[in-house]
């Protein structure tokens, strides 16, 4: 780093101070996905902006640990009146806590007032988020979770997740998936996001559907049984039965559930859940079909089923398991 | 290791390193003013190693690095200054030395912060705590201080830098 910087304005504290720039952006409710492509995009221009901008973040990150030392709910009445208590007070309750807790250890948040949950290749995680909300998130799957006092904002970065949402009127409860998002008002839902792929379907409750994209003219209203997918440029809804519904959620219980699903479909679905792929080696045997509940992490078994039942052709090679005619 | 893995390495292995890290730059580099470039040029080095291959014991890999950089630094100017090389020898052994930043338990860092905290400027540090410990918005803080939301914005976001300073101790003397 050579210097045309003014001296007083080091190199790396102007690169600190686009850093603190960005990260107290990046805290502000409004923040889109819009602004966290740019973000990105100054973060690859240079490591030294990365290193700058992860630091600056980590602190603030780590911060986030004295939010135990928040006043209870109870003591928020007199308005006005600055509702923190001194630091070392709250700090001194706080510690107590800890020492009660032992060596727990508390989650860190991934970014500014926001916490990120992956789940790996047949994994299944339960999130219970600090208003009453639960989410469980399926295979592959990631999102960050951003919690206010005026909002609930989810954003699923890519797989499928149920949301439970506790209502709060004041509080909506929001999942951004790309360039979709959905409302809650009241709800049982899940959000599927792959590449080419977008779907939510509604089992319980009232959502809105809309595309801040521009994509939807209007926001679409869901009621329980709706199936909304994401075809090439348009939006398929069906209404289909709670039991449809319920074996789509099988991954809840890990278990996938087919009803006349081709073999092409199957084995797609169970390469979801596993690292070791099933691949179907001909058309003809792509289009046979086959219905049942299956373990989602036992490809095995529902190799040796449909060898059985369907009388195809299966082999091993390594990790793959093909199956042919 | 993914993009946040490596973030979350960084977090637990080398921020915690560089109030240690900054003093041996200071007293092995004669303009004590570049010190705080050095350590961000140290930071972008270890980054770039990282990112191929997670060093195994990471306050000697980060001082290994520190104490390369000074030698091509030394390398690229005129002036040697001789006490860099013999400190080198000193480092090397102390860098084997097991990590007390590691094992920091979770009450310790409560404390670290807490001090970070209460040694911010007054405004910076009531702006930084409504938000961070009460999780006020920008408007709610500039409506209970009677200050415009952007001067909020400039309070948070000097809070925001001044805290990681304060916390990992990299900035001591370069602010009043």
């Amino acid at each position: 780093m050579s210097g045309e910087h003014s001296p007083d304005l080091t190199a790396a504290r102007a690169i600190k101070d686009r850093a603190a720039d960005w990260l107290e952006r990046a805290d502000r409710s409004e923040w889109s996905t819009d602004d966290e492509t740019q973000l990105e995009q100054w973060l690859s221009e240079s490591p030294a902006n990365r290193m700058a901008y992860w630091r600056v973040k980590s602190a603030w990150d780590r911060a986030q640990r004295l939010h135990v030392l928040r006043a209870p709910a109870g003591d928020a009445k007199e308005e006005g009146a600055p509702r923190f208590k001194p630091l070392f007070a709250r700090a001194a309750a706080a510690l107590a806590l800890l020492a009660a807790a032992g060596t727990a250890t508390l989650s860190f948040t991934s970014g500014p007032h926001e916490t990120s949950y992956a789940t790996g290749v047949g994994g299944r995680e339960v999130v219970a988020l600090s208003d009453g909300s639960k989410i469980e998130l399926n295979t592959n799957t990631s999102l960050r979770v951003r919690l206010s006092q005026h909002e609930r904002s989810i954003i699923l970065e890519k797989g499928e997740a149920f949301f439970q949402v506790k209502h709060d009127a004041s509080r909506p409860f929001t999942v951004l998936a790309g360039n979709r998002r959905v409302t809650d008002i009241g709800t049982k839902f899940f959000v599927r996001r792959d590449e080419r792929h977008f779907e939510v379907a509604l089992v319980e409750g009232r959502a809105q559907l809309d595309a801040p994209d521009g994509t939807l003219a209007h926001p679409l209203m869901l009621s329980p049984g709706d199936v909304v997918r994401e075809k090439g440029r348009s939006f398929v809804v069906e209404r289909k039965p709670e039991t449809t519904l319920v074996n789509q959620l099988g991954w809840r219980r890990g278990v996938i559930v087919f009803t006349h699903a081709t073999l092409a479909e199957a084995a797609a679905e169970f390469n979801r859940y596993n690292t070791a792929k099933i691949r179907i080696a001909d058309p003809k045997a792509a289009r046979l079909t086959i219905g049942g509940t299956f373990e989602a992490d036992n490809v095995d078994a529902f190799a040796h089923l449909v060898r059985n039942l369907l009388g195809v052709k299966v082999e091993r090679h390594g990790d793959e398991t093909v199956i042919s005619e | 290791m993914t993009a946040s893995a490596l973030e979350a390495w960084f977090m637990r292995e080398v921020w915690p390193l560089e109030a240690t890290l900054m003093q041996y730059l200071r007293q092995n580099w004669r303009d004590a003013s570049a010190a705080e470039d050095l350590l961000h040029d140290v930071y972008v080095r270890v980054y770039e190693a990282a990112r191929e291959q997670v060093p195994e014991h990471p306050k000697a890999f980060v001082f290994t690095t520190a104490r390369n950089l000074l030698i091509s630094r030394v390398r690229h100017s005129n002036v040697v200054p001789i006490e860099v090389v013999a400190d080198f020898e000193a480092m090397g052994l102390a860098a084997e030395t097991p990590n007390p930043e590691q094992t920091i338990a979770a009450r310790d860092e409560l404390r670290r912060l807490q001090d970070a905290i209460d040694r911010l400027p007054p405004q910076a540090r009531k702006v930084v705590m409504m938000r961070r410990i009460d999780g006020l918005s920008r408007s709610e803080i500039a409506l209970r201080l009677g200050l415009s939301e952007h001067t909020v914005a400039s309070y948070l976001k000097n809070g925001m830098s001044a805290l990681a300073d304060r916390l990992y101790g990299g900035a001591q003397g370069t602010e009043s």
